[in-house]
């Protein structure tokens, strides 16, 4: 009896202990590539064009307003100048044109309002950046699929590679572990250039998904300070009264 | 004291308790010397609830409960909660302290009903503090999963979505209780606006109502020290306990420091991990609620994990009534039972330092299965895990129900016959 208890007890341990394996093992396993995050204003500046040429005709950010862009260091003219395409005023939300029933009817979902997708694409594979850096670099050519194209990270995806132009055609070849990508007609950038390219998109999706971030840091070491110093005072505080209790 | 403002405290005091309150509670309420780290939790509990409470008001002022979706396409009141992040002037601080400060009451709480159950604060005479305090942290996982609904992400619609639908298990009445809850056939706008109306007024009153009794049963019995003696026992010639101080101002500057260290660790993650590693805010919930796409794994948030778990091991039906029935008298006894803890304990002593080897083992063992417990909630789950969470649930269990004879048995160390300073 007792050896039966401790027996369990060692396998109880045992799932307790490789239960952190299992939870990979149960999912679909998703290997991304480290996203090269910048928080260099030209990045994001460059980010940001490639956010508005390329992304904003199909789907909205919608909960970031054009003037928010000065905080990456672009004045209200250069935006109203160079990225305010389907907007009046600075002041307004980054929306689209493209209703949502058409886009359901062209695409079969309405394309995703990305202002969070860098936060909501967070899993325990990667950050939401890695998720988006590896995603935009893994399109490939599928004769297959309605729209000539499909994606390792997300099967079957219902966008065209919108970047193909930078990138150019990638097919896809099946390996030992998985398939692999090879170029087969070269874009108008080089891989490294293109990468870059990708880099700074991303970084300034993760800008507009939390613009407030650096700015929290920032003011968060403050508060931090403040509140140690604070815990030397309000401790000899405590103290001197306590002197005389023994 | 001038003249003038003794005419003014004597004028009040003939027509409101004033000064006989301020001395019952804080500068005649005489508390034990010698309270140790676990005893901040009681007063930062109270500190979180404050937070909550001025947080929640301001988020109020801009939040709307409406799943309704915008020219966007987004639900309204997602969108409301961004605009909050954004365009409301430290509107991220207030939200991020809100939701952050939803975890962190369960830290604290979890932390002071600990300190209740290895210094035997639950016993005669405090079963009534314990009784309001049991009834506080089931009140508190409700106003927190009412809450958790209101930014109406996936996560948001989707737990609730399961947790309301745990109701409909209960025979008869269930399908129609569940209906009432969720005021619709799904969880939807109707749904949103009771939730909000529950979270904001109804359960934040019926909380307040009861802290207060809490503390009021708490100050009319005295507090427990961890040596699990009466300090009443021994009282000076002016009928002051011997081993007791002033709670004001000995713990409120006491209290104070507490204050300033636990806002130092939460001021840490509201400013650099307001995410809490997807713990505090889950990823999915920056997806607005889809009622067309089910997330592929729905986890509740982690203080309601333990909980959950228990329920997920239920997996047998019984008596004609299915396993999720089971599951949720499982998952509703697992909190309840702690109720009951001061009719369980037949120990002679209240204090783990006095207690024997049994108890101390019993409470490794509770405390190692409400861990993996917990654990096993965030994950989905697998042949191999249901087996580990019933095999913990039992242990849960076993802890409680077994405590009347095991407590009995154990060899105990004598009480001190005065509060021991070390």
């Amino acid at each position: 009896m007792k050896s039966r208890v401790i027996n369990l007890i060692k396998r109880a341990f045992a799932v307790a202990l490789f239960a952190p394996a299992m939870v990979m093992a149960a999912g679909a396993e998703l290997h991304l590539d480290k996203a090269p995050v910048s928080t260099d204003p030209a990045a994001l500046q460059h980010g940001a064009k490639l956010f508005v040429n390329y992304c904003l005709s199909c789907h909205s950010a919608s909960f970031v307003r054009y003037n928010r862009m000065t905080e990456i260091g672009l004045s209200e003219q250069a935006i109203r100048d160079n990225l305010l395409f389907t907007a009046d005023k600075t002041g307004d939300l980054m929306k689209i044109a493209m209703r949502r029933d058409e886009a359901k009817a062209w695409f079969g979902a309405p394309p995703p309002d990305l202002t969070l997708t860098a936060r909501a694409r967070s899993s325990e594979f990667g950050t939401g950046a890695d998720w988006l850096y590896t995603y935009l670099r893994q399109f490939h050519r599928d004769p297959n699929r309605p729209t000539g194209w499909n994606n390792l990270v997300f099967p079957n995806v219902g966008m065209p590679h919108v970047l193909w132009e930078l990138q150019g055609d990638q097919v896809a070849k099946a390996g030992e572990h998985g398939a692999t990508l090879e170029l087969a007609k070269p874009g108008k950038l080089s891989a490294q250039e293109y990468d870059k390219a990708i880099a700074d998109l991303v970084s300034y999706m993760v800008w507009m998904a939390e613009p407030i971030a650096d700015k929290r840091k920032t003011i968060g070491t403050f508060v931090l300070i403040f509140l140690a110093g604070l815990f030397v005072l309000t401790y000899a505080l405590k103290k001197n009264y306590w002197k005389d209790i023994h | 004291m001038t003249t003038k403002s003794q005419a003014l405290l004597n004028w009040v005091d003939e027509r409101f308790p004033l000064t006989s309150s301020i001395k019952g509670h804080l500068t005649e309420y005489y508390a034990p010397k010698y309270f140790k780290f676990w005893y901040f939790f009681g007063s930062l509990a109270l500190l979180v609830l404050v937070i909550q409470i001025l947080t929640g008001i301001f988020l109020v002022m801009h939040y709307k409960p409406d799943a309704s979706l915008n020219a966007s396409g987004v639900p309204v009141a997602f969108a409301s909660v961004e605009y909050i992040m954004r365009d409301v002037p430290g509107g991220w601080l207030i939200r991020y302290l809100h939701s952050t400060g939803a975890s962190a009451f369960f830290v604290v709480v979890y932390l002071h009903m600990f300190r209740g159950l290895i210094y035997g604060s639950y016993r005669k005479p405090r079963e009534l503090i314990w009784i309001f305090g049991t009834l506080i942290f089931l009140v508190l996982m409700a106003e927190a999963f009412m809450g958790y609904l209101l930014p109406w992400g996936q996560m948001s619609f989707w737990g609730a979505q399961v947790i309301v639908n745990l109701f409909s298990a209960i025979p008869i009445i269930g399908p129609d209780l569940s209906l009432v809850i969720r005021g619709d056939f799904v969880v939807s706008d109707a749904t949103l606006n009771r939730f909000f109306a529950f979270h904001v007024i109804a359960v934040p009153l019926i909380l307040i109502g009861l802290v207060a009794a809490h503390i009021i049963a708490l100050h009319e019995v005295g507090s427990n020290n961890p040596d699990g003696v009466e300090i009443k026992k021994k009282k000076d010639a002016n009928g002051i306990p011997l081993d007791g101080i002033p709670f004001h101002p000995y713990y409120t500057v006491k209290d104070i420091v507490g204050t300033v260290v636990f806002l130092f660790f939460f001021s840490a993650v509201v400013f650099f991990a307001p995410e809490g590693g997807g713990y505090f805010l889950e990823f999915n919930n920056f997806l607005p609620a889809d009622p067309l796409v089910t997330p592929p794994h729905i986890a509740p948030v982690w203080y309601f994990t333990p909980f959950y778990s228990v329920l997920r091991a239920i997996t047998y039906p019984l008596f004609g009534l299915d396993a999720k029935f089971w599951g949720v008298v499982g998952m509703g006894a697992s909190v309840v039972i702690i109720a009951f803890l001061p009719w369980l304990d037949r120990s002679p002593v209240k204090s783990i330092r006095y207690k024997g080897p049994i108890f101390k083992s019993a409470i490794a063992i509770f405390v190692v299965c409400f861990f993996i417990l917990g654990y096993l909630g965030v994950l989905p789950p697998t042949p191999g895990r249901t087996l580990l969470a019933q095999i913990c649930s039992v242990l849960y269990f076993a802890f409680f129900l077994a405590m009347p004879w095991y407590s009995k048995l154990d060899k105990c160390k004598p009480e001190p016959e005065r509060v021991n300073f070390k």
